[in-house]
C-alpha cells in the first residue's frame, strides 16, 4: 500500500454517519498526520466514540471514506480489516481487559492470538510493556483486584503489544486523580514519540490535552466544528470554543438533549379528563 | 373496538416479524459459528477449558439428580411391574428408560439451567463491558475465541453428562431395587445387559444428547452475544437461554424419538 511519509495516516472525507433517523454526522473532513497526538474534544454524546468506531472499522461510514494508511476502511472484508487492526490499538473507557485472565495473560493474549512466538519471548514482551506502563509487579494480579486506573494502564499495555502505527484512546482520564491523569497522559505523549506511532485521544479534560497534544479538534454540529493547536485555542475568541476552554455553562452549547418544548412535554403528562 | 382489533393485529405482525428476525439471525450466526469450526477445533485445548468449566459445573446436580431419578423409577416402576409378577425386569424398565429418555432430555435441562444460563452471562456480560468489542479491535474474531469454545464444550459435554446421568440412575434403581426391595441382584443386572441394545438404545440416546447439546450450547452462545449490553440486557438473555433451551429440547426430543422409534 501507498504510505509515503507526507500523507496523512488518517483521512475522513465528507463522513455521514447516523442511528436511524438520526443523524451524528454530516460532513465531517478530518486528516491527521503520522507522529502527532490529537485531542478530540466535544459535548457528550457529540460521537466521539463514534468517530474512533468509525476510524476502526466496527461501524461504516454510510456516505464519503474513511482512510487509514492509504487503506478505505468502508471497503474492508473480515479479513482486511483484521489485518488493518492488527496496526491498530484502542482503549476502551473501562480498560476492557478479559476478566477471567490475569494481568500478564491480558497482555499476553495479542501475541498469543496473532503471533507464534515462542513463550519465552512472549514473557519478555510481556513484561517489557508492562514495565512501560510501571506495572510489572501487579503481572500475577487479577483484574478485579485493580484499580479504575491501574486497570487503564493495563489496557494501555495490551493496547501497544503489537506497536501498532495508530492508537486511539476513549476518555483515558475520565474517572483518575489529577496525579493518575498527569501519569496516563505523560505516558501517552512518551508511548507515541518513543514508537512512533499516532495518537487520537478522546477526552474531557482540556487542561490535559493542551498539554500533550500537538492538535484539538472540537466536534460540534455534526462535523469538525474547529481544529486548532494549543496555542490557537488558548487564544481564540470563538465563543462555542471559548465555551469549552472556559468550562462556562451558558453559552452557545447545548445542554439539553434535542426535545419539544418542556411545557408541551408537561401537558401532554398531564391526564386527559 | 375496532382500534383496539387492530392494535392486536398489528402487535401480533410485530410479534411475528420480530420472530422471524430473530430467527433468522440465529440462522446466519450459526453459520458464522460452524464456518469457525477449524479454527475451533485446531486449537482444541480451549474447548477442553470449556468443558471442564460447563462440565465440571454440572456433574454435581447431574449425579444427585442421576440418583434420585433412577431411585424414584425403581420406587413406581417396582409397583407396577410386581402386579403383573414382573419385578425382576425392573433392571430393564430403569435402563431403557434412562438411556432412551430420561438420561438425554433431564441432563439436557439441567445443563441449559446450570451451565447454559451461565455461558449466557457469561457473554453477555463480555460484550457490556466492551470485552468484545477490545477482541475485534485487536484482530481477534470473538466467534472463534469465544463462542466456538464454548459452543463446542457444550457439544462434546452433553454426551458424557448424560451418561453419567444414567449410569447414576442405574445405580440409584439398584440401591432401591435390590438393596432395599430384594429383587434378586443376578436377575436385575442379566435382564437389563439382555435387553438393551447397543445401537437401538445406547447410541441413539447418545445421539439425542448430542443434538441437545448443539441445541442448548447454540441457543446460551447466540442469546449471550447478541444480549443488550445493560444489566437487563443480560438477565434477559440468560432467562430466556433457560426457557428457550428447554423447550427446543423437548420439542426436538419428541420428533427425534418418533422418528427413531416408528413402526
Ligand atoms: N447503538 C446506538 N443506537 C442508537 N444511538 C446510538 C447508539 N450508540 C450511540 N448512539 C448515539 O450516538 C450519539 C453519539 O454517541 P457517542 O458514544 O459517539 O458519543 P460520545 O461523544 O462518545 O459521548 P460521551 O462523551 O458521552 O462518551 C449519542 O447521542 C448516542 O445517543
Ligand atoms: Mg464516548
Amino acid at each position: 500500500m501507498p504510505a509515503s511519509a507526507t500523507e496523512p495516516l488518517i483521512d475522513l472525507k465528507g463522513v455521514r454517519f447516523g442511528h436511524g433517523s438520526r443523524t451524528i454526522f454530516d460532513g465531517v473532513d478530518l486528516s491527521i498526520r503520522r507522529g502527532q497526538v490529537v485531542a478530540l474534544i466535544g459535548s457528550s454524546g457529540v460521537g466521539k466514540t463514534t468517530l474512533l468506531r468509525l476510524i476502526g472499522g466496527q461501524i461504516r461510514a454510510q456516505k464519503g471514506s474513511v482512510r487509514v494508511a492509504g487503506v478505505n476502511v468502508g471497503e474492508l472484508d473480515r479479513k482486511g480489516l483484521y489485518a488493518l487492526r492488527r496496526r491498530m490499538g484502542m482503549l476502551f473507557q473501562q480498560g476492557a481487559l478479559f476478566t477471567d485472565l490475569s494481568v500478564f495473560e491480558n497482555v499476553a493474549f495479542p501475541y498469543r492470538e496473532n503471533t507464534a512466538l515462542p513463550e519465552a519471548l512472549i514473557r519478555t514482551l510481556v513484561l517489557m510493556k508492562l514495565q512501560t506502563v510501571g506495572l510489572r509487579g501487579a503481572a500475577e494480579v487479577m483484574p478485579s483486584e485493580l484499580s479504575g486506573g491501574m486497570a487503564r494502564r493495563v489496557a494501555l499495555a495490551r493496547a501497544i503489544a503489537l506497536d501498532p502505527m495508530l492508537m486511539m484512546y476513549d476518555e483515558p482520564f475520565t474517572g483518575l486523580d489529577p496525579i493518575s491523569v498527569g501519569m496516563i497522559g505523560r505516558l501517552i505523549r512518551r508511548i507515541n514519540d518513543a514508537f512512533g506511532m499516532t495518537s487520537i485521544v478522546v477526552t474531557h479534560d482540556l487542561n490535559e490535552s493542551l498539554l500533550i497534544a500537538d492538535r484539538v479538534i472540537l466536534l460540534a454540529e455534526k462535523r469538525v466544528y474547529a481544529d486548532l493547536t494549543p496555542a490557537e485555542l488558548r487564544s481564540t475568541d470563538d465563543p462555542f470554543v471559548r465555551q469549552f476552554v472556559d468550562g462556562a455553562f451558558e453559552g452557545p452549547v447545548p445542554f439539553h438533549y434535542p426535545a419539544p418544548p418542556l411545557v408541551e412535554d408537561l401537558y401532554r403528562a398531564a391526564p386527559r379528563s | 373496538m375496532q382500534r383496539l382489533a387492530l392494535d392486536a393485529f398489528a402487535d401480533l405482525g410485530a410479534f411475528a416479524i420480530d420472530g422471524i428476525g430473530r430467527l433468522g439471525r440465529a440462522a446466519l450466526f450459526f453459520l458464522r459459528v460452524l464456518g469457525a469450526s477449524a479454527a475451533v477445533l485446531r486449537r482444541f485445548r480451549l474447548v477442553t477449558v470449556e468443558m471442564l468449566s460447563s462440565g465440571v459445573r454440572s456433574v454435581l446436580i447431574i449425579v444427585v439428580s442421576g440418583i434420585f431419578v433412577g431411585m424414584v423409577l425403581a420406587v413406581q416402576g417396582y409397583e407396577v411391574l410386581q402386579r403383573f409378577g414382573a419385578s425382576e425386569s425392573l433392571g430393564v424398565l430403569v435402563a431403557l428408560s434412562l438411556m432412551r429418555e430420561l438420561g438425554p432430555v433431564v441432563t439436557a435441562l439441567l445443563f441449559a439451567g446450570r451451565a447454559g444460563s451461565a455461558i449466557a452471562a457469561e457473554i453477555g456480560l463480555m460484550r457490556a463491558t466492551d470485552q468484545i468489542s477490545a477482541m475485534e479491535m485487536m484482530a481477534v474474531d470473538p466467534v472463534a475465541r469465544v463462542v466456538g469454545p464454548r459452543f463446542y464444550g457444550a457439544v462434546f459435554s452433553m454426551p458424557l453428562l448424560s451418561a453419567m446421568f444414567s449410569v447414576m440412575g442405574i445405580v440409584g434403581a439398584w440401591l432401591i431395587g435390590v438393596r432395599l426391595i430384594g429383587i434378586d441382584d443376578g436377575a436385575f443386572w442379566s435382564q437389563m445387559q439382555a435387553a438393551v441394545d447397543v445401537r437401538h438404545d445406547i447410541l441413539n440416546g447418545l445421539f439425542k444428547s448430542l443434538v441437545f447439546g448443539v441445541a442448548a450450547g447454540f441457543i446460551a452462545v447466540f442469546e449471550g452475544f447478541h444480549a443488550v449490553p445493560t444489566a437487563r440486557g443480560v438477565s434477559s438473555a440468560t432467562t430466556r437461554t433457560v426457557v428457550v433451551s428447554s423447550l427446543t429440547v423437548l420439542f426436538l426430543d419428541f420428533i427425534m424419538t418418533a422418528w427413531m422409534f416408528r413402526g
